[in-house]
């Protein structure tokens, strides 16, 4: 944990231009599972400023390290070896401490370890496909893995998803809950998927696409990519909180 | 030309896809022996001070047809109405509650299930006090960006008639939907992402 106070400011409002919309018909499931009926827009209360934060004593030693967390001892993961690492930091541009990421992803051949998935690459007997992290006290990160493959997937008739790792992420406030995907830099067949285009703002689709990192590639290893993550930032408290007249 | 605020974009959303518990619920799906256990399937144990309650129910499409590959993540107060959270500065919450619960949809029948306690009280901004609820995060395929509501209790009559939050809901034939159903120590909350009984979403 950071030795900084912890912060009970409201979360700034979201930017809901910015996301993607929750009716995309070209993402076809999205249709008959979008709300269609205005939100209801509230300041952040206690249920929102507060949240769950996760010690790093809940990791095991594999748990950044998807070539190896399920491989048999001896054995590693097929595919092009990858670091990712970057900092989650607020929009204030504050970093975040203590945030724990999951990620989970396709092989290196594009397939799922699971039981609804049915592409006819191969499981890889050393790739489950998951792991976690939780950020240092500047909000940094990084694990190891192989690059996933692309895939197909029911949506038109020959719609493949970009390579990707989904993200899960945990800030210090409930409202700050995330979950997106990350891209790699130079795939065209990110401009090509429907959920990519959800994504309304070209911007906001570039903020998900991973540079290569040649500067912490480590040579003879594993190239690196870099992912920050931004998570909502919230106000001071300076001038809040006090009742007036009381 | 003025100074530049210099704020951040959020990263934006996507959808957690068809295969989120791979990386949320690795157990659950079937990837065994990375992780001990699946984050956030218990949240008390026998030490925990308050009502134990179930809370159950499933999440309906517009077409009617129960999610089946949703995961739904709760956060609560304990019963003293204390927050397991740093940000938590009125006092210190039960140790022995962590306030927040992951559950994955069942993959037949849609159901999520959390063994909890029933949250106290908690104020809002003006020092008003919340009626006891549960915030409810809800992802899955098709969902583009989480989905966030609260869970009421509906034999809590009094404090959800001055609860300040619900107050603000325009539509009060729609209040309704955030109110679950007590059933002895069960509490039912089916939730509906369209149609007539669509869920009060939110955006906070």
């Amino acid at each position: 944990m950071s030795n900084r106070k912890p912060e009970t400011g409201a979360f700034f409002q979201r930017d809901r231009q910015w996301h993607p919309p929750a009716y995309t018909p070209d993402y076809k499931t999205s249709v008959v599972r979008s709300p269609q009926r205005a939100l209801l827009s509230l300041d952040s209360t206690l249920s929102e400023i507060t949240g769950p934060v996760f010690g790093h004593s809940l990791l095991g030693e594999l748990d950044d390290d998807l070539i190896h967390n399920f491989a048999k001892p001896g054995e590693s993961a097929i595919g092009q070896r990858i670091i990712v690492h970057g900092r989650v930091v607020d929009e204030r541009g504050v970093g975040v401490a203590s945030a724990l990421l999951e990620f989970w992803q396709a092989n290196a051949g594009g397939r799922y370890r699971h039981k609804r998935e049915g592409y006819l690459a191969p499981l890889d007997p050393n790739f489950g496909g998951c792991g976690r992290t939780i950020t240092d006290e500047d909000g940094y990160y990084r694990f190891r893995t192989v690059k996933p493959g692309a895939y197909p997937w029911p949506n038109g008739v020959n719609d493949w998803r970009p390579a990707h790792i989904h993200f899960s992420v945990f800030g210090h406030g409930f409202a700050q809950r995330l979950i997106t995907q990350m891209y790699f830099e130079g795939d065209p067949m990110i401009w090509q998927c429907p959920i990519v285009k959800s994504i309304p703002d070209k911007a906001a689709i570039e903020q998900l696409i991973a540079a290569l990192d040649r500067q912490n590639t480590i040579p003879m290893d594993a190239r690196a990519y870099k992912f920050d993550i931004v998570l909502r930032g919230r106000r001071s408290t300076l001038f809040e909180n006090r009742l007036e007249g009381n | 030309m003025v100074q530049s605020l210099g704020f951040l974009k959020e990263t934006p959303s996507q959808t957690a896809g068809p295969y989120v518990h791979i990386g949320c619920t690795p157990n659950f799906s079937g990837i065994t022996g990375v992780y001990e256990a699946d984050l956030g399937i218990s949240m008390v144990n026998d030490q925990t001070f308050g009502e134990r309650v179930t809370l159950r129910g499933r999440i309906f499409d517009g077409t009617g047809t129960p999610l089946r590959d949703a995961l739904v993540e709760i956060w609560q107060a304990d019963a003293k109405g204390l927050y397991n959270s740093p940000s938590e500065m009125r006092g210190t919450a039960d140790a022995n509650f962590s306030g927040w619960g992951r559950c994955p949809t069942d993959m037949e029948t849609g159901e999520y299930i959390f063994e909890t306690i029933k949250p106290g009280r908690v104020p809002y901004k003006d020092g008003r006090l919340m009626a006891p609820h549960v915030t409810l995060w809800i992802v899955a395929r098709g969902i583009n960006i989480g989905l966030q509501t609260r869970l009421y209790f509906a034999d809590e009559e009094a404090a959800n008639a001055e609860d300040p939050v619900l107050q603000r809901i325009e539509h009060r034939n729609r209040v309704p939907t955030l109110l679950a159903r007590k059933d002895g120590s069960t509490y039912h909350f089916d939730i509906h992402l369209q149609g007539e009984k669509e869920t009060v979403f939110f955006d906070i």
